[in-house]
């Protein structure tokens, strides 16, 4: 089961690479760069699926305290702050050519950035604690407390931006929606989630060996 | 009730310990008076500049006073097991969670007030009209800093790396609460009504109910061990 | 009179991490019963009492108190028992009386001045009612500890090392108390490190030994030197 969505991940994103740097066709202002415009939304998408999982996972830790649901936290944290740090980083690397800058305090970045941040504390609490039982205890808090932000998170940053200045800056790539363009993306879209769930399925896994009997 | 009386007994003890270490507040006090003229040598003399950071600065003295009032929360419990004594103690324990909250809430207000009160001084600005709205702002402002600074202490009252980890956790939850009243705080400083900054008021208001009722409902979890 | 355990550990295992400390105890505890534990120097004692008393979990294994499971339960548990560990429990800054107050009151209860006095004059402290608790010597603290457990009246009493620290006339005290409590159907689970007087309140004594209870008999007739050498035959092997 886990090996198929191995498979299944590894031909979506193929196609979807492919598709996003070969096949699309070249945007005529932008150049080559926006071709990550078809990695990057998908990136930030899974990053917050993942987040969305922690608190899940979290919640359903705490009312049943089931050390799977522990895992799956635990595990969809880890991957989920690769695809946020990947977002990120997809997303200043179309920022350069584009705004001349390598970081902008765009509502988007800068939610995804939050979201980032609130990753690294919960696996940096997770580190501290040593007393595997407290840890989970605790990081479930932590995830369903950051979650609920995220909404709060989003707004605030908004309207910071947007209130007392014309509208974002970032508009995704200029997409008007024709095939040529919505294919790609959405091939990506499904190819990173599988990836994430492929990795998420591994990644519990590994940790559910590494506990051993306690599990 | 008895829930709300044992709510009582913990605030009670928490100032009762507290005006009579004064470990904590007359430091915060001393603390908040080091942050006025930090911040003017390291933000430079000139009142203008000032002037439009004002805001912001308020703030980060409110935040860094906060963390270091908040993070001792539950300092006192390591001494003698008391820990142990709250956890066995029955009944429901989201009391002592307001408890807690209630004398932090309590704390920081007499810092706030004397750092709202150098400021104007120092920076000689006119509060007038804007004080009612500003005491609002303020007031929810705390209410979101405390009632997730009370868990996280909580949380991070065990743990090794407890000083940094503590202000690690709770600065990016905040955000959206450090936002809401900088931005809501300009406005009101600038002579706008109070109805201008409703949405960022709304804000507040939405964040100090999840955070409180998340407290309330997660703190079982965090004082078991 | 009902014959069913108030206490009942079935098979409980306690792993710090990888570091196993009980490696199956089972043990009940009567009413009207009193059990001394007894064992070597981390031996695990205060561990197993920690977990009947719940602020400890097992990794596994079932433990019932007074009809109630102490890992589903605790609370129902925690509304049972009295516990005195190592820790006294004490607000240095608060005064006696204060101290007193905070727990009747966090415990549910509202007590009165008389009350709180009179729990005072119990364990010989109400001279230093008004005194701040930072003051007292580690004894008075512990008689202190022992003056809460008197506000409450639970079933069960859970107590690492109670005579610690004591002096003659507390001691006595102390046992009376002990008396009184298990005649009227409370069950006492002890730890205690010394073989003297203090085991004359016991009924029968569990010897806990390489995270097991290596033998579990009954008290009567058997003298100190008894005592002495079953220890010393329990208490080192598997350790």
């Amino acid at each position: 089961m886990v090996r198929a969505l191995g498979w299944l991940s590894a031909i979506f994103l193929g196609v979807g690479l492919i598709m996003a740097f070969g096949v699309a066709p070249r945007e005529s202002t932008q150049g080559n760069v926006q071709r990550i415009m078809y990695v990057h939304p998908p990136l930030a998408w899974v990053a917050y699926v993942a987040f969305a999982v922690v608190a899940a996972a979290s919640i359903v830790y705490l009312v049943r305290r089931r050390p799977a649901a522990d895992r799956l936290a635990h595990a969809s944290a880890e991957v989920g702050v690769i695809f946020t740090g990947l977002a990120i980083a997809t997303g200043s690397i179309w920022g350069k050519p584009t705004w001349g800058t390598w970081w902008t305090w765009d509502a988007r970045l800068t939610s995804v950035a939050i979201l980032f941040v609130m990753y690294v504390g919960y696996l940096l609490l997770r580190d501290t604690i040593d007393d595997r039982e407290r840890a989970a205890r605790y990081c479930a808090v932590l995830g369903i407390v950051a979650a609920l932000d995220m909404p709060l998170v989003h707004f605030s940053v908004y309207w910071w931006r947007t209130l007392h200045q014309p509208p974002s800056l970032m508009k995704p790539g200029g997409f008007s929606g024709s095939p040529a363009i919505l294919w790609p993306l959405l091939v990506n879209l499904v190819a990173f989630t599988l990836l994430y769930a492929y990795l998420v399925a591994k990644r519990a896994r590994l940790l559910g060996a590494a506990r051993g009997a306690l599990a | 009730m008895t829930f709300a009386r044992r709510a009582l007994v913990v605030a009670w003890k928490d100032l009762l310990v507290e005006r009579r270490s004064k470990e904590t507040l007359n430091a915060l006090l001393f603390f908040s008076l080091l942050l006025l003229f930090i911040f003017q040598f390291a933000l430079g003399p000139d009142r203008e500049r000032l002037a439009g950071v004002l805001p912001g600065v308020l703030w980060l003295g409110f935040i860094l006073s906060a963390l270091l009032a908040l993070g001792r929360t539950f300092l006192l419990e390591r001494e003698h097991d008391c820990w142990e004594g709250l956890l066995l103690a029955p009944g429901d324990k989201s009391a002592i969670y307001l408890g807690k909250l209630a004398a932090n809430l309590a704390l920081m207000a007499v810092v706030e007030t004397l750092v709202l009160g150098l400021f104007v001084i120092f920076f000689d600005i006119d509060l007038g009209r804007a004080f009612p709205g500003l005491a609002l702002v303020v007031a929810l402002g705390t209410l979101g800093l405390g009632a997730v600074g009370t868990l996280f202490a909580a949380m991070t009252a065990h743990v090794r790396a407890r000083e940094v980890l503590f202000p690690v956790l709770l600065l990016p939850v905040q955000i959206p609460v450090l936002l809401a009243t900088v931005k809501a705080t300009e406005a009101l400083l600038l002579g706008e009504p109070l109805g201008a900054v409703a949405h960022w008021m709304k804000l507040l208001a939405a964040a100090d109910v999840i955070y409180v009722v998340i407290g309330l409902l997660t703190f079982d979890a965090v004082l078991e061990g | 009179m009902t014959t069913e355990p108030v206490i009942r550990l079935g098979d409980v295992r306690k792993a710090f991490g990888d570091q196993p400390v009980l490696d199956g105890v089972s043990l009940e505890v009567r009413r009207g019963e009193a059990v001394a534990l007894l064992g070597g120097n981390g031996a695990g004692k205060t561990t197993l009492l920690k977990i009947v008393a719940t602020v400890l979990r097992p990794t596994s294994g079932h433990v019932v108190v007074a009809g109630h499971d102490a890992v589903r339960d605790a609370e129902a548990v925690r509304r049972q028992i009295g516990f005195a560990g190592h820790g006294t429990w004490v607000y240095d800054d608060l005064t006696a009386t204060e101290n007193l107050r905070f727990w009747a009151t966090l415990g549910g209860r509202a007590p009165s001045d008389a009350e709180l006095s009179a729990a005072l004059v119990a364990v010989d402290l109400e001279r230093t009612a008004s005194a701040r608790v930072r003051t007292f010597s580690a004894g008075m603290k512990r008689r202190l500890s022992l003056a809460r457990l008197t506000l409450f009246q639970p079933a069960v009493l859970l107590l690492d090392e109670p005579f610690g620290g004591l002096d003659q006339r507390a001691r006595k005290w102390l046992e009376g108390q002990l008396e009184t409590f298990k005649s009227r159907g409370g069950a006492l689970l002890m730890v205690t490190h010394s073989f003297g007087r203090e085991l004359g309140i016991a009924d029968r004594i569990a010897i806990l030994a390489g995270g097991r209870i290596a033998l579990d008999t009954l008290r009567g007739g058997l003298d100190p030197d008894d005592v002495q050498r079953l220890y010393a035959a329990h208490a080192e092997e598997g350790a």
